[in-house]
């Protein structure tokens, strides 16, 4: 983690503190329970402010497939109460057991395997409430499932990292969780095996939850719905995907998914580093990062690496400006979390001085 | 200005006469109107990066256009401003069935897209009513939405890059190709803009395989709140359904006129229910959902036995909209959402203030996601009718806000329900969107007037139905 600067980390409890802090502690740098070290320490002459304090639902009618709560409530509670009423959200935020929070998920933009189905975290919000750099509490988006007045700043937020405003309300989708779960796991003797069965996968219409890939040639397919379907639809599908398969159902599918966490993954020394690209990318990038001596594994159908990186950001920073990649630090030293090659960058710094003129905030 | 353009553009591709102008006066929302100074009709990125740019230059306001199927107002142009029609930048530029993206120009139809991606099994998921004729820049710069959006969401959750020319004519790209992303998610901001932000130029789109199998049951109800009851019933059960349409009693009687769907007779409401996915699944659920159904207190139930019954379900509920326009001479759509379990009280209030003002008011609307869409019937040549309907349209946008729900699920603010904004937010949510749309466009010049409650207001006249909407090419859902 990098060194904190020395005034003692801001504790606001109410929507009102967390505006009054805007206002006049100036140079800020929002966080959730911090379960992303590199996103929740502030650069040098900013101070973090914990939203952690902002807590709980505010409203939840499972009937209508959304809720509402404060930015700082803990994943794991979310999760408890939707899980009383069948529900959850599909995308597996992760760090969900090491206590991340609602907004923090947002301002790191991270989803985890369940995304696969239904998409991201950006697919799942739907209203937002945040503090801007100039102390203005903000709405956008709406309470319902579909809305479409107004610029559309949940999305926005998405991913923002703390620079453009405080998040302290917030309203996603919800959707029924599937009554089972199952997972067929597929060895392939190697790399490019493995990535055209991904690949012949993700255009087949097998409803999959989740499809992991694990260099050298391991999948994880997991599939949801009634217990009574799985015996047809794995056959089907080991079938369809060939390679040595094997079924974890049951109990051993949840123990599976749960030790599979990002979390799990991320545990030891170096960098965790989330790396957006596509399957055709793989190919040439997993054996650069192999002889790095990383450890990485694919998600969301080839559409992300995480990335355990031994070495230095700076030179992570260079092998994906050379694939025109871009990546996120959520662990590990870096002078910026964000590394490579991003785009947008002259709109997002117009967003940037709109949002947050006198640079509360940090800059990216 | 015209003297500019006409270096850049040959005589055929810019309009500035009466008559090549006044196809571009008006969009899908008829009642607004206005006369742009000149009609530009690029082939290339280039020319509209060089039609913004003059615009820039000369200070003049400028409209990027598709087909003009905006059922707000969102396309109606500028007053004495340029018009870029998008319309022959509609090349498919690439389609990746291993990446499931397809790369396409702003003036691409919705469907062709979908027909493009046909061979490899694949779909564009979002599907407006007018998905044979608006195009995917429209549908960006409005996030479009449809009858499936609870499952699949809106167009915002399908576009994942963009290459976008802002109003000053820089150029920014936004998003990429892949699913994820890193940093704020700038695609994501700039879909539903309407127009505010600039002009997207090339447009990156998720596909999705095609389900592989569909199955749809239809309900009758003797009484409009059973059905929407049913919905209630249906969510809780914990379905997803990829659709659930619910059409009332005056919305059946137009369709059986206009295209004989053979819906049970006498059905105050009718509810379609769709399922679709992996064979296996589908057919599980398939048969508990018939049960939650029949225990709703439907006196009808029909299951489709083959696809050709389902697109017959179907008919009906599409054509709702054109075959309203039957009954009366003029209507006003509504595109409020109230959460799904107001649905029943919403319809019941629309109901009460319709009777109270002589007012007919159909409905059709898609229950699975809160997304009302009443059809308020009205004579445009009697004096003050339309002024009484846009009167009960603006209550029921009210009623909306007051629910809970908002002005707008997918048709977008534009110039109709600018007024509202400032109900639906406060002073500084709009203070605030001032200034993001400021700081990409500080001389206001892309698409002015439009979302915001203090633009200036076109001409408001107009009487009877699109053109194309009489042909029944396009309708207002």
């Amino acid at each position: 983690m990098n060194s904190a600067t020395s005034a003692p980390p801001l504790q606001p409890r109410t929507i009102d503190e967390v505006v009054a802090a805007v206002r006049t502690h100036g140079k800020l740098l929002p966080v959730g329970a911090g379960t992303k070290p590199a996103l929740a320490s502030p650069p040098a002459g900013f101070t973090a402010m914990s939203l952690r304090g902002l807590s709980g639902i505010v409203e939840y009618d499972p009937g209508e497939y959304t809720f509402t709560a404060l930015a700082g409530t803990p994943l794991r509670d979310v999760g408890a109460a939707l899980g009383a009423h069948g529900q959850h959200l599909p995308f597996d935020p992760p760090f969900a057991a090491a206590g991340a929070t609602l907004g923090g998920t947002i301002g790191a933009g991270l989803s985890g395997p369940g995304r696969q189905r239904y998409g991201g975290v950006r697919d799942f919000i739907l209203g937002v409430r945040f503090v801007t750099g100039a102390g203005e509490l903000v709405r956008g988006g709406g309470k319902v499932v579909k809305n479409a007045a107004g610029f559309d700043l949940p999305k926005l937020l998405v991913g923002s990292l703390g620079r453009l405003g405080a998040i302290v309300e917030v309203t996603f989708k919800v959707f029924p969780r599937p009554r089972a779960m199952a997972t067929l796991r597929a060895v392939f003797p190697d790399l490019a095996a493995a990535l055209g069965a991904l690949v012949r996968l993700g255009a087949a219409p097998f409803d999959i939850e989740a499809l992991e890939f694990e260099p050298p040639g391991t999948l994880s397919i997991r599939l949801g719905g009634a217990q009574e379907t799985f015996a047809d639809r794995l056959g089907r599908l080991a079938a369809f995907v060939g390679g040595a398969t094997e079924i974890v159902a049951g109990a051993a599918d949840g123990e599976f998914w749960r030790a599979f966490e990002l979390a799990q993954f991320a545990a030891g020394p170096g960098l965790l580093v989330k790396v957006p690209l596509t399957v055709k990318a793989i190919p040439e990038l997993d054996p650069l990062l192999g002889a790095a001596g990383a450890r990485r594994r694919y998600s969301a159908g080839g559409n992300l690496a995480w990335v355990a990186w031994p070495g230095s950001a700076a030179s992570l920073d260079a092998l994906l400006r050379s694939r025109a990649l871009a990546g996120l630090v959520l662990a590990g030293e870096t002078p910026n979390p964000l590394l490579g090659l991003t785009r947008g960058d002259n709109f997002r710094s117009r967003i940037k001085s709109a949002l947050d003129p006198a640079g509360r905030f940090p800059g990216y | 200005m015209l003297t500019s353009l006409a270096k850049i553009f040959p005589p055929s591709r810019l309009l500035s006469s009466a008559a090549g102008l006044a196809p571009f006066e008006s969009d899908g929302l008829t009642a607004f109107h206005a006369r742009p100074l000149a009609v530009v009709i690029p082939e290339t990125r280039e020319e509209v990066i060089a039609a913004v740019k003059l615009c820039h230059e000369h200070r003049v306001p400028f409209m990027a256009r598709g087909s003009g199927t905006s059922l707000s107002g969102g396309s109606v142009p500028i007053g004495g401003g340029i018009v870029i029609a998008l319309n022959r930048l509609n090349r498919i530029r690439r389609l990746d069935p291993a990446q499931r993206l397809a790369v396409v120009e702003p003036g691409a139809i919705n469907t062709a897209v979908s027909q493009a991606a046909a061979a490899h099994r694949l779909y564009y998921a979002p599907d407006p009513s007018s998905q044979t004729i608006c195009t995917i820049g429209g549908n960006v710069a409005f996030n479009a939405g449809g009858a499936h959006c609870l499952k699949y969401g809106m167009t915002s959750n399908h576009v994942i890059g963009l290459t976008v020319v802002l109003p000053d004519g820089e150029v920014a790209e936004l998003g990429g190709e892949s699913l994820e992303s890193v940093g704020p998610d700038l695609a994501g901001v700039f879909v539903g803009n309407e127009g505010l932000f600039g002009v997207a130029v090339e447009i990156t789109l998720r596909l999705l395989p095609m389900p592989e199998t569909y199955r749809t049951v239809l309900a009758a109800y003797d009484r409009l709140e059973a059905a929407g009851d049913a919905v209630g019933r249906i969510v809780a059960a914990g379905f997803l359904p990829g659709a659930m349409e619910i059409m009332d009693r005056l919305a059946i009687e137009a369709a059986e006129a206009a295209v004989h769907p053979g819906y049970p007779k006498d059905a105050s409401a009718i509810l379609i229910v769709e399922l679709e996915g992996e064979r296996a699944g589908v057919e599980a659920e398939f048969a508990r959902l018939n049960e939650v159904i029949r225990d709703s207190g439907a006196y009808e139930v029909r299951v489709a036995r083959d696809n050709d019954e389902r697109l017959l379900f179907w008919k009906g509920r599409k054509s709702a909209f054109s075959a309203v326009g039957r009954l009366s001479p003029d209507y006003i759509v509504q595109d409020g959402v109230v959460p799904r379990g107001k649905l029943g009280e919403a319809l019941r209030e629309i109901e009460r203030m319709g009777r109270e003002r002589g007012i007919r008011v159909a409905n059709v609307f898609h229950a699975g996601d809160g997304n009302l869409h009443p059809l308020i019937l009205y004579n445009g040549r009697e004096p003050g009718a339309l002024e009484s309907a846009e009167k009960l349209a603006g209550d029921i946008l009210r009623l909306c806000l007051r629910l809970g729900g908002s002005i707008t699920g997918e048709h977008g603010v534009g110039l109709e329900k600018r007024a509202f904004m400032a109900e639906m937010f406060s002073p500084t949510d709009l203070a605030v969107m001032r200034r993001l749309r400021r700081a990409l466009d500080p001389l206001e010049l892309s698409n002015p007037g439009k979302m915001f409650p203090d633009g200036e207001a076109p001409a408001l006249a107009a009487h009877g139905m699109h053109p194309l909407e009489r042909a029944g090419v396009i309708s207002r859902e």
